[in-house]
């Protein structure tokens, strides 16, 4: 049976309509709700899933994070992991935590936990990146299978139905792996008030990078974040014919 | 003023230092358009542009890249080893070139296959990738949306080999026209990591044009009711020689399959029209599709999110608005 590595972020929720900050330097965070980055609360379903089915033994979830990533880490318990690793970075340190570090992190955990299987979301809603799991398995030197709407695990391998521009496509990969979880892979179960007790009883370790002989020092400069611009106010217009020859004027059709 | 002369003097000099390696993709057939957005993107890093082809197939790409204006060299890697173009294979084969020639920057396509390749490269060369570059300031300072869209950020990379995947939507397209880059053929010897098999692919056949380079989307959302009703959307798009595009909640209903996503985790379109029909507009769809020069929402609620970033909004029934408008058309 496999034991399965999901990573986990805590993330603004993805309802919330951020706000930049006035000096450009980042979006305003503090005070405002947050919650599990919503493709790793899909990661965290297939890896129960695969308990339940009896294909996983283990499950351990990671966040890399301020204190406040315990809470994903308690959802994540409450969901089925069995246990928590919290990786504490916080400060400027964390304002400029890329997928880079979070990879080394992870891949550092995955061999450290013996996973043959690490599952994290596709990307985080908040930088958009879409890098993790393709870096994890860069450094460990392991397939990847991205963008999964479906996994069939086989004995040495697993069979991947991946989401691509044009339709889907099917990958086998050899085990160990990383996989991404896309949004169709399933619908995530909400945690019940007896799971979210237990999973108070659950333990969450806590380590740093530098246990892990992970060096976070910045990649980037943040030189500024801005307001997208602005749309100009459109217009309601009263019917079909009037909104044919608005399109017609601007010379669209 | 003299100051200014010397500092434009050095920065020209610094950037015929800069050279940058372009993944190419195609389909073993024809090259795909991304790629020729990602050209002008490349070119505007300011050094040489040396273009990699690698497929099973790569003479039909290979052919319409040595047309391209501006190109150095294109490096043409042909083995069956990149069947299914399966991104280990593949970053395998971006390394060795790398490693031969120490390009300062690597780009592709923000596609699905720029996506899975570009980063796994990165974390090899141990630096950070920047993911779905929409501006390119300096050789080292790019801008990127965050927040699906809702926040502008600028960076400065500070790792010596650039890794960028951009933004198709945000660079125009380079020409195929007056070019003569030179073809060389590469080995790939060594791209065989038998980590990773593919089986099969599965794609979405239409007549229409491909949805993230169309210039009119008609785009359909959870107001159409069924995959059936969506036959009122091909009409008008027919009409109008237009994609089909669809809301997150319509795939999720299962009215069209998910490549029609347009979205924060679909695909980004900017068209010169985009048609939002029975779409309220959450902020994940917006984020793919309001860098469109006009957008028109046709929504029976008047309170529709949509609405707000409309040009034109027309508040009526779908069901009666939209063959109205077929049938005028």
């Amino acid at each position: 049976m496999a034991r399965v590595l999901v990573g986990v972020k805590r993330v603004i929720d993805y309802a919330v309509k951020i706000r930049v900050k006035p000096d450009k330097t980042g979006v305003v965070t503090d005070g405002v709700k947050h919650s599990m980055n919503p493709f790793d609360e899909i990661a965290v379903e297939e890896a129960v899933r695969m308990k339940e089915k009896k294909i996983a033994s283990e499950i351990i979830a990671v966040s890399c994070g301020p204190a406040q990533s315990q809470e994903v880490l308690r959802t994540a318990l409450a969901m089925g992991v069995d246990k928590g690793i919290h990786v504490e970075i916080s400060g400027p340190e964390y304002e400029t935590l890329q997928p880079i570090h979070v990879s080394k992190i992870l891949a550092k955990l995955a061999e450290q936990e013996k996973a043959d299987m690490v599952i994290v979301g596709k990307q985080a809603i908040d930088d958009d990146c879409n890098q993790t799991a393709q870096m994890i398995a860069g450094c460990l030197d392991w397939p990847q299978a991205t963008f999964a709407s479906k996994i069939e695990k086989g004995d040495k391998e697993i069979t991947v139905t991946r989401e691509v521009d044009g339709g889907l496509e099917v990958i086998k990969c050899k085990l160990p792996a990383v996989i991404s979880a896309d949004l169709r892979l399933n619908e995530p179960r909400y945690a019940t008030l007896p799971n979210i007790m237990k999973a108070k009883k659950k333990p969450i370790q806590k380590l740093t990078p530098k246990d892990l002989g992970v060096d976070t020092t910045p990649r980037i400069k943040i030189v500024s974040v801005e307001d997208p611009p602005t749309r100009q106010a459109g217009q309601i217009v009263p019917d079909v014919d009037t909104l044919i020859s608005k399109l017609k004027e601007k010379g669209h059709i | 003023m003299f100051s200014r002369h010397v500092a434009l003097r050095f920065t020209g000099q610094f950037q015929r230092f800069q050279s940058t390696l372009l993944i190419a993709e195609h389909n073993n057939e024809t090259l795909l358009p991304i790629t020729q957005n990602a050209i002008t993107a490349a070119k505007k890093l300011g050094g040489d542009v040396t273009v990699l082809v690698c497929g099973t197939k790569c003479g039909p790409a290979a052919e319409q890249l040595s047309k391209a204006e501006g190109l150095s060299k294109i490096l043409v890697a042909e083995s069956d080893v990149f069947k299914g173009f399966v991104a280990e294979n593949v970053s395998a084969l971006v390394l060795e070139t790398q490693n031969k020639f120490k390009f300062t920057h690597i780009v592709a396509g923000a596609s699905s296959f720029g996506k899975s390749v570009l980063p796994r490269v990165a974390a090899k060369l141990d630096v950070s990738p920047v993911s779905d570059v929409i501006g390119i300031k300096s050789p080292d300072t790019f801008v990127r949306s965050i927040y699906a869209g809702n926040a502008i950020q600028t960076l400065q990379a500070t790792d010596t080999v650039k890794v960028l995947s951009v933004r198709g939507t945000s660079f125009e397209q380079a020409k195929l026209e007056a070019g003569s880059a030179t073809i060389e053929k590469i080995t790939s010897d060594s791209c065989n990591t038998q980590l990773t098999t593919f089986i099969s692919q599965e794609l979405s056949k239409s007549d229409r044009p491909e949805l993230t380079s169309a210039k009119v989307v008609v785009s359909g959302g959870r107001g159409l009711k069924s995959g059936d009703n969506f036959k009122l959307l091909y009409d008008l798009a027919d009409k109008l020689n237009a994609a089909v595009g669809a809301s997150r909640a319509a795939v999720d209903a299962g009215y069209v399959p998910n490549d029609l996503q347009v979205g924060q985790t679909g695909k980004i379109v900017a068209p010169e029209l985009y048609i939002a029909v029975g779409i309220s507009g959450a902020i994940q769809h917006l984020a793919g599709m309001k860098d469109s020069k006009t957008i028109v929402a046709i929504n029976k609620d008047p309170e529709a999110p949509i609405f707000q970033v409309a040009d034109y909004g027309l508040v009526a029934d779908l069901f009666k608005a939209v063959p109205e408008m077929t049938s005028k058309l």
